[in-house]
């Protein structure tokens, strides 16, 4: 099964007044399932991108098929922007209402979903992301983690077949980026398509496939393994490997006989003890 | 110069249903030269520590001494304190107000009361030690900036004032990867230079490559204080209060189980040369 759920087609976007394009030329095809990472500095263009694939704003030229449908078509614009929810970097900006459980509300009314269908759905919305037991809390006395967790419950309620995130953990600590983080891995392994733009190439490491972004245009595609497979190659764009990816390439290169592709503390220590094994 | 924490406890909202303690009978001295790193999750008292260090908050017990004086005592100049410990907010880039750069960074300087050719001079120094260059940037609207420039302006404001001591809350928070290591770069600049530096972070990785010494804070109390060294030897404790450590931190703990010899590796480098040793090491012999 390799039915594309998301595709641009030679898209350029450019903001008023910026004089060249924040997205330049960009093609990108998504499978349905899919967890894949957006790479690259700040200003690269990865955040106009995922607002490109949820219609959020229009390409100048090129095409953005969502879920099948064009974004420029008047007619599909909020069936688009129902299947391809998205979170953002700060939690402290998504939350509305004042009791977790109508925060979930929210987009379900504003859709006009009937009354006596909403428990059901915000219930397993926010059991999906483990805060069933927060329903009735204040939102503003949560962790940065549990706040973005409802983020996420509110957009679940939605039913997406697409989740776009802008950096949802960078403002995080160490243990709410990771409750976030396997929170959303736990909806991509049960068919949840995802879009996840981070600075954290760990997190890049455990996706399916990276795109790195660079002046607007994309730059290198591939698995984890291959954009991650050469430190150097990364250098011009400004990125860097994973820590435990640096550390096998500089012991590879010292001519420790460590094999290509290690990127997780796992597989390293797997390595080391194999290798040593063998010596 | 040295500044003392003698059982300092922080209560919030104190008579409210909101009443909390922050931090809880914390006792602690930063020396001069230190470059201190504040760890801990969000909540655990580690900001509410650090606004304590310039009398931006005052402890409800306790003292909080700068060079053996009460800085929270009747007389002592607030202003001077200040001066003497600059504190850089979260996020400091969201309270630039000025018109232009340079006047952003002029205004603790002018406050301080300094003539309007030393407020000047400050003001390019500053600029400089951030990594900005004055003339590019002194007359443009903050606003006009990127963030990471924006959070330099910001920081640049208090490096005006001349700190002794420096006080940082979580300065490469949300920057993207190269944009960290260009902020760490710039704080360990500091440090080298002479000053005294309190850095909050969450980057264990951040953390060990930098700081002399490290302070752990969970639930508003201080639970572990030493080197690099002496805290991440005792990674599995760490991992057990759910903090981060280092990824090296990570790898040796996984070794060790294998190898219960194995050393503690701390940085980038140490790692490299542990395993270098028993790799190339054997092999050599092989």
């Amino acid at each position: 099964m390799t039915e594309e759920i998301i595709a641009l087609r030679d898209v350029c976007y450019q903001y008023e007044d910026a004089g060249k394009n924040a997205v330049d030329h960009v093609s990108l095809s998504v499978r349905r399932g899919e967890m894949t990472a957006v790479l690259g500095r700040n200003g690269s263009g990865k955040s106009t991108l995922v607002k490109l694939i949820n219609g959020l704003i229009l390409p100048d030229s090129g095409t953005v098929l969502t879920d099948g449908m064009d974004t420029k078509d008047d007619a599909h614009i909020w069936d688009i922007r129902q299947r391809a929810g998205m979170v953002f970097q700060n939690p402290d900006n998504q939350l509305v209402a004042t009791v977790v459980r109508e925060d979930v509300a929210f987009g379900l009314e504003n859709t006009g979903v009937p009354s006596e269908e909403m428990p059901a759905r915000i219930d397993a919305a926010l059991k999906a992301v483990n805060m069933l037991d927060f329903a009735e809390r204040a939102p503003h006395l949560l962790s940065g983690g549990q706040k973005q967790r409802v983020a996420i419950a509110g957009i679940l309620a939605m039913r997406p077949d697409i989740m776009l995130f802008d950096e949802a953990t960078a403002m995080l600590d160490p243990r709410g980026r990771r409750e976030v983080f396997d929170t959303v891995r736990r909806l991509n392994s049960e068919g949840m398509t995802v879009v996840w733009i981070t600075h954290f190439m760990e997190e890049a490491a455990e996706c399916e496939s990276v795109h790195i972004m660079h002046d607007g245009a994309i730059v290198l595609s591939g698995t984890p393994r291959e954009v991650f497979a050469d430190r150097e190659r990364l250098r011009p764009w400004r990125l860097d490997v994973p820590p435990m990816a640096a550390l096998a390439q500089r012991l590879r290169a010292a001519g420790v006989a460590l094999p290509e592709g290690i990127l997780t503390i796992g597989e390293m220590a797997e390595e080391v003890e194999a290798l040593a094994a063998r010596l | 110069m040295q500044l003392v924490f003698e059982h300092v406890t922080h209560t919030y909202q104190i008579g409210s249903p909101f009443q909390a303690t922050a931090i809880r009978d914390v006792s602690l001295t930063i020396h001069g030269g230190d470059f201190a790193a504040l760890i801990g999750h969000t909540g655990s008292g580690k900001s509410t520590l650090a606004q304590h260090m310039n009398a931006l908050l005052r402890p409800t017990e306790g003292r909080v001494l700068l060079d053996g004086k009460d800085i929270n005592e009747k007389g002592v100049s607030r202003r001077e304190v200040r001066q003497r410990v600059g504190l850089v907010f979260q996020y400091a880039e969201t309270q630039l107000f000025e018109e232009t750069v340079a006047k952003d960074v002029a205004f603790g300087p002018k406050n301080l009361g300094l003539s309007p050719e030393e407020t000047d001079a400050r003001v390019r120094e500053a600029l400089e030690r951030v990594g900005l260059v004055y003339a590019d940037i002194a007359e443009r609207s903050p606003f006009e900036l990127s963030g990471g420039q924006m959070r330099r302006v910001a920081i640049a404001g208090v490096i005006a004032m001349r700190p002794e001591i420096l006080v940082l809350d979580e300065p490469a928070a949300g920057l993207d990867p190269l944009g960290r290591t260009e902020m760490m770069r710039l704080v360990h600049s500091f440090h080298e230079a002479g000053t005294t530096v309190v850095m909050v972070s969450h980057s264990m990785d951040d953390v060990a490559e930098n700081a002399t010494r490290i302070i752990v804070m969970d639930q508003g109390q201080l639970t572990m204080d030493g080197t690099p060294e002496e805290v991440f030897a005792d990674a599995a404790r760490l991992v057990a209060l759910d903090l981060d450590v280092p990824q090296t931190c990570r790898l040796s703990l996984a070794l060790r189980q294998r190898w219960p010899d194995f050393p503690m590796c701390v940085r980038a480098d140490e790692a490299y040369d542990a395993l270098y040793a028993r790799l190339k090491g054997g092999q050599a012999h092989a």
